[in-house]
């Protein structure tokens, strides 16, 4: 009889999982759910036998049910597949996939971040009649089967610096990592170390993490997802999703549903549907590798033979990213092939492969990490590796790299290596010599003449900032009538006139420093030298990659109205003769969301300044995160733009970022937010999510200078607040005295 | 002056004959007066929120040099007196536009009694201050209103960067009726610290404030 009240409960709770997916009423699995609680009630008063055949034919019932649902499902059912409660979660994984694990920085509720779970285990395998023990440090986002302290597997700030932690630790040991993703996005919050900040930090240290990782997303909620995400090998589960932004987000957006409010039960479907969300859609796209597969209704906690798959998976995955390490790797990695699409994942391998890695592989396995990703979504953008156009910029790349390499490499180091030697020389020359003549000079000096100090002398000679011959004058300051500074209640400042404000004062308010908005074209004009701008890669153009509806019209009238292609320009420049590259993303343009046309410009600005030598500035005029209409391919800009801009500071470059008006999201919580040289431009706005995002996720109201500038200094997300006046100088002295040993001026 | 019957029934007297506070609301700067945004009688916000960032109601839109500004209300009422002749004429700087008749609530009341009935103690710096010892002993044992300190007395202890300085009583002996921060507590220069009265006063400032319970709704 237990064993029936056992089937009994499982039959339920099928039902209930069935409902929360498809709704409550959905083909009269209402009366369905009816039925089983009256047996359920009346238990005891009917007979075994009885009870066994009713169980069948309800079981038979709700067969039928399941296999119509798993058929019809929509990507917004799949989402709920993914948030339910009954879903497997990374301790059911650390429980059923990994022999033994061992959690680290924290226990349960005692914890750092009961969102992020890291963890010493030990996977094995049979080959044969021997059975083999692999070490790994699993991370991954613990969303618990309902416990609030999980806080839904949302990673907080001190999370991610954990997950960290504990990467550093596997580098150190050289052991594999398993990433986990099962979160629904990063806990937007500010305090230290900061969401956008921190992930920055991971994605910065995952691109060159020196180990294999493989990463297996379940739930990948954009950026919280990015900060364990950066892996050479990204498996995801059949009925998981990973999406820039959630449904419900995507909808409050586009239907500009005002706070408070829900979004529309279609909209939200119309959302899940355009993003693109699904494995099947991911893979399509390419920013995963792998689909894990599930049962159809996807696998819950006691699905045993989905763990039994998994680890089959979580095995191979790693096996495949040591053996194109590789060089004796072709009879293993063709087993490995064959044994690809196997329904069921057998028991025992053909092969077995060492984990660990030679410091000569080391190397193979990050430069197949940054190939991957610098190849991700480029498809979209139509770059033919065979175009003859392509050929030409090939060659042209290879003639630029020869020539800065000769002229600032191969030279400028043998000048500066006789330099440094002759240096050296006169330093002991001028020591020993001192010896010799000090006793001479004290002798002179008692006779009573007076002691003689030479002039000093500047060892390093700056060459003086020369101001610019004439100043743009914005057409803001066209207009005759007077503005009102927003801190004129607190700081009692008088209102301004216009043609003041916007042409001398460069739209500072005199009296309290506020910064008021100016167009990119202010900047331009007025922090590099004189006709020293030349633009590049003008013609690589936003599209609609993922065809979303009425998205097309939008980004048309952007173009229209600035008469540009995408949100970036990318240049070459003059700062007081420094010649660098710049990257600008502009608020005119979809408020500088980033895209793959942005990423790819980007990227290629970050290369030609590794390659010729040149500092890099990234001057944010404003960027309102990553574009939600490109779905993961613009998610998948966070890596791979981390990853250009970690190889040219690598490099020895020195890569600026400047913030201004309003920057949040995506790009700060990657490429901009991993720069060790961060500033902010008076009366800017730094986040990670907006305040109403904070207000709706952790349900607490912030003040109305959280984001400020002042307060991410505060904060330590910067490194200082510049005066828009003195921005051409503050930028000359950086130039002058930051950044490292392989910029063509040092 | 001293505190008894008659004088507390005329405090409330003066309260109950007008429970109300009147704000005038003038013209920050000169300008033309373009637009009123209310009427008289219409309800109106002052600025609230957590940090007060949530601006009043619309009032009036004051024009200068072509910036039209609009004036909020910095205070909840009803608008009781518009002075609609001033639309859309120049107006001069501080000239009375509107006023809004704000009803004291019982807490306001409350405040404004034993501002005016209790010896306010003030904090002399900004600083961290702690009860002293054996006043919160004292306090604990016979609750607040009930414990008498002595010219000398220490009330308090000022802390800041380590450097702790006793605040001590002056004047006759008086009961400490009030005390307006909790342990530790970081106060800003001039905001009160205590609220003492003479023994025999006592009395009559609770059955003050029964009574302003009794009459105004919370």
């Amino acid at each position: 009889m237990r064993e029936l009240q056992r089937y009994l409960h499982e039959l339920i709770d099928r039902v209930v999982y069935l409902q929360d997916i498809k709704g409550e009423n959905w083909e009269g699995s209402a009366y369905l759910l009816e039925d089983l609680k009256r047996l359920k009630e009346n238990f005891f008063q009917i007979s075994e036998k009885d009870c066994h055949h009713l169980l069948e034919s309800y079981e038979a019932r709700l067969k039928i049910l399941e296999d119509r649902a798993a058929k019809e499902l929509t990507p917004y059912e799949i989402v709920k597949i993914t948030r339910n409660t009954q879903r497997f979660t990374l301790l059911d994984i650390l429980e059923n996939v990994y022999d033994s694990y061992t959690e680290l920085g924290g226990e349960g509720d005692i914890n750092v971040d009961p969102a992020v779970v890291c963890a010493r285990a030990m996977i094995s395998r049979r080959v044969g009649d021997k059975v083999y023990l692999h070490q790994v440090i699993v991370i991954g986002h613990e969303k618990g089967h309902g416990e609030e302290f999980r806080n839904g597997g949302s990673a907080k700030p001190w999370g991610n610096e954990k997950a960290l932690r504990y990467m550093r630790v596997a580098e150190t040991e050289g052991i594999p990592i398993h990433f986990y993703i099962f979160t629904p996005g990063a806990y937007p919050i500010e305090d230290y170390p900061g969401a956008a900040q921190q992930i920055a930090r991971n994605l910065y240290f995952m691109s060159k993490l020196r180990v294999p990782t493989v990463a297996f997303i379940s739930e990948g909620g954009s950026g919280g997802a990015e900060a364990i995400g950066l892996a050479d090998i990204r498996l995801m589960a059949s009925r998981g999703y990973y999406s820039v932004i959630s449904p419900e987000g995507a909808a409050a957006i586009e239907g500009k549903i005002k706070e408070g409010e829900r979004p529309p039960r279609e909209l939200v479907e119309f959302c899940a549907r355009q993003l693109k969300i699904t494995a099947e859609d991911n893979l399509r796209l390419g920013t995963i590798d792998r689909i894990v597969p599930e049962p159809p209704l996807g696998a819950r906690r006691n699905d045993y033979q989905f763990f039994k798959r998994l680890r089959y998976e979580m095995i191979r995955a790693t096996d495949e990213v040591v053996l194109r390490t590789k060089s004796l790797k072709a009879f293993r990695s063709y087993a490995l092939r064959r044994k690809k699409e196997e329904e069921n994942p057998p028991d025992e391998f053909d092969i077995y492969v060492r984990w660990d890695l030679s410091e000569v592989e080391i190397e193979k396995l990050l430069d197949l990490r940054s190939r991957k990703y610098r190849q991700m979504s480029r498809h979209v953008l139509g770059i033919t590796k065979c175009s003859f156009r392509g050929y030409m910029e090939k060659t042209q790349d290879v003639g630029l790299r020869l020539y800065h390499d000769f002229r600032y490499g191969v030279l400028k180091q043998g000048q500066k290596m006789i330099q440094r030697v002759m240096e050296d020389l006169s330093g002991e020359g001028v020591a020993f010599l001192k010896q010799l003549t000090e006793p001479l000079k004290t002798a002179y000096d008692l006779l009573g003449t007076r002691p003689r100090r030479p002039k000093a002398r500047v060892v390093t000679m700056e060459e003086a900032l020369v101001d610019l011959p004439e100043l743009y004058v914005s057409p803001l300051a066209l207009e005759d009538r007077t503005v009102t500074c927003p801190n004129a209640e607190t700081h009692g400042c008088p209102d301004i006139w216009v043609p003041d404000l916007y042409g001398e004062f460069c739209g500072v308010c005199p009296n309290c420093g506020y910064h008021f908005p100016l167009e990119y074209q202010w900047y331009l004009s007025n922090i590099f030298d004189a006709k020293s701008i030349k633009e590049f890669n003008e013609d690589i153009a936003s599209g609609n990659p993922l065809g979303f509806e009425g998205y097309d019209k939008k980004l048309a009238l952007a173009k229209k109205k600035t008469g540009r292609k995408s949100a970036i320009i990318t240049f070459q420049a003059r700062i007081g003769g420094i010649s660098l590259i710049v990257a600008m993303l502009i608020a005119d343009f979809r408020q500088g969301t980033v895209g793959v046309a942005e990423g790819e410009k980007f990227i290629q600005a970050c290369d030609r300044a590794r390659i010729t030598k040149r500092p890099f500035l990234a001057f944010i005029h404003t960027t309102g995160g990553i574009r939600i209409h490109e779905g993961t391919l613009g998610v998948i800009q966070m890596p791979r733009c981390t990853m250009a801009v970690r190889e040219y500071i690598d490099a020895g470059g020195l890569y600026l970022v400047v913030y201004d008006n309003n920057s949040y999201a995506g790009p700060v919580a990657s490429f901009l937010g991993c720069s060790p040289y961060q500033f902010a431009i008076r009366s800017t706005r730094i986040g990670f999510a907006g305040p109403r995002v904070i207000r709706e996720t952790t349900g607490e109201d912030v003040p109305p200078d959280y984001h400020s500038a002042e307060n991410a200094l505060r904060r330590g997300h910067i490194q200082g607040i510049w005066d828009r006046r003195e921005l051409r100088k503050k930028l000359y002295e950086a130039l002058l005295t930051m950044g490292g040993q392989n910029l063509y001026y040092k | 002056m001293a505190l008894d019957n008659r004088k507390i029934n005329q405090l409330l007297q003066s309260f109950r004959a007008n429970p109300y506070r009147i704000f005038v609301v003038v013209t920050p700067h000169t300008g033309y007066l373009r637009e009123f945004l209310v009427k008289e009688g219409d309800e109106v916000k002052g600025p609230s929120g957590k940090w007060l960032e949530k601006p009043g109601t619309p009032l009036f839109i004051l024009e200068r040099e072509k910036n039209p500004k609009t004036i909020r209300a910095k205070a909840s009422g009803t608008i009781s007196k518009v002075n609609r002749e001033l639309e859309g004429r120049f107006v001069e700087a501080f000239e009375p536009v509107l006023e809004i008749k704000h009803t004291l609530t019982q807490k306001e009341i409350v405040a404004e009694l034993l501002r005016k009935t209790l010896h306010i103690v003030t904090a002399p710096e900004k600083a961290r201050y702690f009860l002293s010892p054996e006043l919160a002993k004292k306090i604990e044992k016979e609750g607040e209103g009930r414990v008498v300190v002595k010219p000398g007395d220490e009330l308090a202890i000022m802390s800041f960067m380590k450097r702790e300085t006793p605040v001590l009583h002056e004047g006759p002996p008086m009961v400490v009726f009030r005390v307006f921060f909790s342990q530790g507590q970081m106060v800003d220069q001039g905001e009160p610290l205590f609220g003492l009265c003479l023994e025999e006063e006592r009395p009559y400032v609770e059955k003050l404030i029964a009574r302003v319970k009794e009459e105004w709704p919370a």
